[in-house]
């Protein structure tokens, strides 16, 4: 038997949850991004005003502005869009406990079981997204099929606001005619590719030689082949199987190059301290840190490195990055940006090994003044307490880091492995043959 | 002490803690520094509020005779639209 699939996106999720919350706003064009005074920031979502005057998710602030000059920029906030977006997944877990975040704003949902109890997918799609709009005040469109690929297809389809159902009787019209570009993975060189074999559409896609595709992607090649055919087997995996936030980080390009090694570590103090404090509030510890570097030509770098003990504490997260740094900044022209992320997240109540050396007691202290710090801020505001070093230079430590927590990375569909069944399903084409 | 964002007005809360982990206000502080006491409590659902701009609990209570909606938001302040 078929199985029974959703695929709910929530629409211009984080334009949206601002909209809610600026009624004064309604109707007018709304784009979330970082400060647009301190030459750093780009769009991070837009809503639907200020899409139709062109404004596109990863312009910079001043594009964005170019395109329309009466958009309203909002600074991100990222905890509350976790907080709708753990709303939506509650919702959502009333109808089954088989559901897959992907991303922040998407998730898929295996409601097969659940359709004898509220009738059929079309239904509880339907339900959802009048739920959502009422309970949550933002719009869902919602894709049905029996398989991930055409749920997901079905989400994009029509939206805002929608429910589209794919079918086996209707996929030949909806998603076949449809371009290539718009099947989960095929990126813009995989259209070219494609569109060098004469195959514009998922149609042309689904119709065509396995084994061509194959000699082209190699085993992408057969697995696109399945998602086109709408044979894709992978399944919805468990509810809190994965962490919807696979990173946390920060990035900031600072109002002036940095020169030194100096200049380097307030910023990245600056910036670990928010990664450490949006860890602490969203109850997580790293065990991998990330720096990314872009220096004032051309040339950016991204390094990472796995920590012994797993942290949520500022000054480790600082001390981890600055050695990255010095190891892999030979410092022949001065640096534009800078990015440190947290990743290899697990719930702080996770229990891990301490390594030999670490002093548990100075541990403890250190992390007890982090969240002391993180009380005064949220009470008298960030400037309220800073390290001594930010003193030195306030136009750099200046930089708001909050304001661009964006990079809250989506999942990719194969961080389980592939389970799609291609090779199966290629076992039997040529046992067939 | 109420807080009004345009329409979102923030007011004190007088609320019981029930044995069975239920919360339900008792009476609140209006703007005009009057507390007016929740006489029934009809309807608690979930609820998004587009005028006062915000979603949470939402507690339909009579006051006075009268139906209010008191939210209780994601962020634990109680808030009422208000109509003017
Ligand atoms: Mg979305």
């Amino acid at each position: 038997m078929d199985r029974v699939i959703l695929h709910s996106d929530m629409n211009c999720f984080y334009a949206s949850v601002e909209m809610l919350y600026h009624p004064e706003l309604a109707g007018r064009p709304l784009a979330v991004g970082g400060d647009p005074e301190k030459r750093h920031g780009i769009v991070l979502t837009a809503n639907y005003p200020a899409k139709k005057k062109g404004i596109k998710v990863g312009m910079a602030l001043w594009q964005a502005k170019q395109a329309c000059p009466d958009v309203v920029f909002v600074p991100p906030r990222m905890d509350l869009y976790l907080r709708f977006s753990r709303l939506a997944r509650e919702l959502y877990s009333e109808y089954t406990d088989l559901q897959e975040p992907f991303g922040i704003d998407e998730c898929w949902l295996d409601v097969t079981d659940s359709v004898p109890l509220f009738g059929g997918g079309r239904k509880i799609a339907e339900e959802i997204r009048r739920r959502i709009k009422l309970e949550l005040g933002l719009t869902v469109s919602v894709g049905v099929s029996w398989n991930k690929i055409f749920a997901k297809f079905g989400s994009d389809f029509r939206k805002p606001d929608a429910v589209t159902e794919i079918t086996r009787e209707n996929y030949r019209d909806l998603v076949w005619r449809a371009p290539a570009a718009d099947l989960l993975y095929v990126g813009r060189s995989t259209r070219k590719k494609l569109a060098t074999l004469g195959m514009l559409t998922i149609g042309d896609v689904a119709r065509s030689d396995p084994e061509l595709l194959h000699s082209i992607f190699g085993k992408m090649g057969y697995i696109l082949w399945v998602f086109a055919n709408g044979e894709d087997r992978t399944p919805v995996s468990p509810e809190s199987y994965v962490n919807p936030i696979k990173s946390i980080g920060n990035g900031t390009t600072s109002p002036r190059d940095l020169e030194d090694n100096d200049d380097v570590r307030t910023v990245i103090y600056l910036l670990s301290e928010s990664v450490a404090s949006r860890l602490r509030d969203n109850h997580f510890v790293g065990d991998t840190v990330g720096l990314w570097v872009r220096d004032n030509g051309l040339y950016s770098f991204c390094r990472q490195q796995k920590i012994g003990t797993p942290t949520n504490i500022s000054d480790e997260i600082a001390r981890h990055s600055m050695c990255l740094f010095e190891e892999h900044y030979p410092w022949t022209v001065p640096i534009r940006s800078i990015g440190v992320r947290m990743s290899g997240l697990h719930p702080d109540e996770y229990c891990y090994q301490l390594d030999l050396f670490s002093d548990v007691k100075a541990r403890e202290k250190q992390f007890k003044i982090d969240l002391a710090v993180d009380s005064l801020r949220s009470r008298f505001g960030h400037d309220s307490v800073l390290r001594g070093r930010m003193y030195f230079d306030r136009v750099l430590s200046g930089l708001d880091a909050k304001a661009e927590d964006h990079m809250i990375h989506p999942h990719s569909y194969f961080e389980s492995g592939d389970r799609t069944g291609t090779c199966r399903i290629m076992e039997n084409l040529q046992t067939y043959e | 002490m109420s807080e009004r964002i345009g329409y979102k007005v923030y007011v004190d809360v007088d609320a019981t803690f029930t044995s069975d982990g239920g919360l339900l206000p008792r009476s609140l502080v209006w703007e005009d520094g009057r507390r007016y006491t929740i006489d029934r409590i009809r309807k608690i659902e979930r609820c998004a509020s587009r005028r006062a701009g915000g979603a949470g609990i939402m507690y339909t209570c009579l006051v006075s005779g009268r139906e209010i909606h008191l939210f209780y938001e994601e962020n634990m302040r109680w808030f009422l639209e208000s109509k003017l």
